[in-house]
């Protein structure tokens, strides 16, 4: 049974709910109050986290890294809620994590952190991640560090990976329509951007988090300052879309009026 | 002055999709806002005399192509190698390619190759002070950025639905085909996997999209849950509107976590921060409850009417044309009787 080296690549967000507004800052784009808001990982990295924990337990011998590109402070707080999840080892690079952040930067910047795990095997190595993110949502960055590591077996949308006993996998990537395709992939090395995956979420177990933590803040602490220059872009502007529209509220109408109306509606050019 | 390469994939009868002719229209459009800009046309795929001719009409200065039989299937090291010649070939300074899971996957590498930057997920080109300008969303639709880059090559791709498709007169073009030295091939596409036509939710070219929330799977007014009507209301919608089905977060996750709610329902009818943002002239929800971000999933669609229990609901209020304050259940059964009863 073949074993991985698996690298996760994934950064933090601001939390969903929260009430995000653009602002001009003379280095570009940002958000208002970008290091209050609250933050999680990206949703689509922590799904490949979780696949890839999910794979490592499957394969003994296997290991799992997730390299981490965003403000320190806000990495380490975005850890406290992750490291009790599964277990990994922490590569941390003190940077941006911005939407506005030049994905090719950042993908170099990742690049290089992965080019220095010590005792990584890239013949055995799974190079995963989400295959986008909720902050620039480029589905951009991924491929650009495959690139700088070689790695041309490369798959997007992922929502089901499964390994033979030769090593070899077949994908489930999303296309259009609702559909996936299937691929079969030789093998080690790869890079996989994960969608949604099948699994839940894992349950919090503190050993875990205990195991985790004993790595991560000594990780946290020699994390590389990252600079992202944003050299040649220029933006004109970002600004929120116009939300309202006038909603008509139709509250005396019978279910079968209301019927009658939708039907209308839906069947006109 | 720009050199812009159309590049598109092919499709299985050679001849290009409606996106790739719509990113043609805006490549073409673009070309002529932009003084002194060229118009190079870059095909790939198995077949690709037919896409030719299909737009020799278009004005493109050359037309260069990268065919073989390995180049039938979407796979990264194979598009990435021929979108590369292609673009080295042209000489290409600006490369406009249509949105979709084959160059989302391959051109932003393409782009690393080439030492330039790439963008996805645009949704309007334009020629602003004499430099072509994109725009595209942040934040998972949340926010609109306009931005100019002086990097070159610059890849971007364009969403369907746009920009006007590109119509014109067929002939008979010369295709330069552009010798490519493909890798050795670790991965190979061995089909697709589709729910049964008749099972089939996601209709992307459907003229409405109807979103079902978790209401739908909650205790009505007898204290019961209806669940199993809820499937046969909306599955009966589906087929006799031919609409395309999308859902709350709220709504897949609970069917994630094994409970008795729409067997149908997966994580592909999501739509919204982490689900997907389809494009429809309209949209129809039904007991859909959800604070501003899990409305982003309505960014674009047209026309948009809501059917809940609550007036006061924020996925309707503001961002509807019409709220419906009627309990849906009723309304679909009488929107399923009206449909089956209409001539066909």
């Amino acid at each position: 049974m073949p074993s991985y080296h698996i690298v996760v690549c994934g950064s933090l967000v601001p939390d969903p709910l929260q009430t995000l507004e653009p602002i001009s800052t003379p280095t570009g784009p940002a958000l208002k109050n970008e290091m209050m808001l609250p933050a999680m990982l990206d949703p689509w990295a922590g799904h490949a986290l979780f696949e890839a924990a999910n794979l490592a337990k499957q394969h003994p011998g296997s290991k799992v890294w997730l390299v981490a590109l965003g403000p320190k402070a806000k990495l380490q707080q975005v850890l406290m809620t992750i490291a009790q999840k599964v277990p990994f080892e922490l590569v941390a690079l003190d940077g941006p994590a911005s939407g506005f952040a030049e994905s090719a930067e950042v993908a170099a910047a990742l690049a290089g952190a992965i080019n220095g795990i010590t005792g990584l095997d890239k013949t055995r190595l799974l190079l995963f991640g989400g295959w986008e993110s909720a902050s620039r949502g480029t589905g951009t960055t991924m491929q650009m560090v495959g690139e700088h590591l070689g790695i041309v077996d490369q798959f997007q949308g992922v929502d089901q990976l499964t390994v033979r006993s030769d090593g070899s996998f077949d994908i489930l990537e999303r296309v259009e329509g609702g559909k996936h395709q299937v691929s079969a992939c030789a093998g080690a090395p790869a890079l996989l951007g994960w969608a949604t995956g099948n699994l839940p979420e894992p349950a919090n177990n503190p050993q875990v988090g205990m195991l985790n933590m004993r790595t991560a803040m000594p990780a946290l602490q020699r994390a590389k300052p990252i600079k992202v220059t944003n050299d040649g872009v220029a933006f004109a502007g970002v600004s929120l879309p116009r939300q309202r529209r006038d909603t008509r509220i139709v509250k005396d109408l019978t279910p079968d009026a209301v019927a009658r109306e939708i039907v209308e509606w839906i069947t006109r050019d | 002055m720009e050199t812009i390469l159309f590049l598109a994939p092919t499709e299985a009868d050679g001849t290009l999709s409606q996106n790739a002719l719509e990113t043609l229209g805006a490549a073409k459009a673009l070309t002529a806002e932009l003084a002194g800009s060229s118009l190079i046309a870059g095909l790939v795929g198995a077949t690709i005399q037919p896409a030719a001719n299909q737009i020799a009409g278009c004005g493109a200065t050359r037309c260069l192509g990268v065919a073989g039989t390995e180049l039938a299937q979407s796979r990264y090291s194979t598009d990435a190698a021929a979108a590369e010649a292609l673009a080295q070939a042209a000489g290409a300074t600006l490369i406009l390619a249509p949105a979709g899971s084959r160059w989302n996957r391959a051109l932003p590498g393409v782009a690393q190759r080439l030492g330039g930057r790439v963008d996805t997920h645009v949704t309007a080109l334009a020629a602003a002070d004499g430099k072509p300008a994109i725009t595209r969303w942040y934040y998972r639709q949340r926010m609109e950025g306009t931005l100019t880059r002086t990097t070159r090559p610059w890849i971007v791709l364009l969403e369907s639905g746009c920009a006007p498709a590109w119509s014109g007169d067929a002939g008979r073009a010369t295709v330069e085909n552009i010798p490519v030295a493909l890798p050795p091939l670790r991965t190979s596409v061995t089909g697709l996997k589709a729910p049964p036509a008749d099972e089939q939710t996601i209709r992307p070219d459907a003229k409405l999209l109807f979103v079902a929330g978790a209401g739908w799977t909650k205790k009505q007014a007898d204290g019961l849950a209806h669940a199993a009507e809820a499937e046969q209301l909306i599955l009966g919608f589906l087929k006799t509107a031919q609409a395309s089905l999308g859902s709350t977060k709220s709504l897949v996750d609970l069917s994630g976590e094994g409970q008795a709610v729409l067997k149908f329902m997966t994580h592909l009818n999501q739509v919204g921060q982490t689900g997907s943002t389809p494009r429809h002239p309209k949209g129809l929800a039904t007991c859909c409850h959800g604070e501003e971000p899990h409305t982003v999933g309505w960014r674009f669609i047209g026309e948009r009417r809501a059917i809940n229990l609550n007036a006061g609901c924020s996925w309707a209020q503001g961002k509807a044309d019409v709220l419906y304050v009627a309990d849906a259940f009723a309304v679909m059964r009488e929107v399923n009787r009206l449909l089956a009863a209409r001539p066909s």
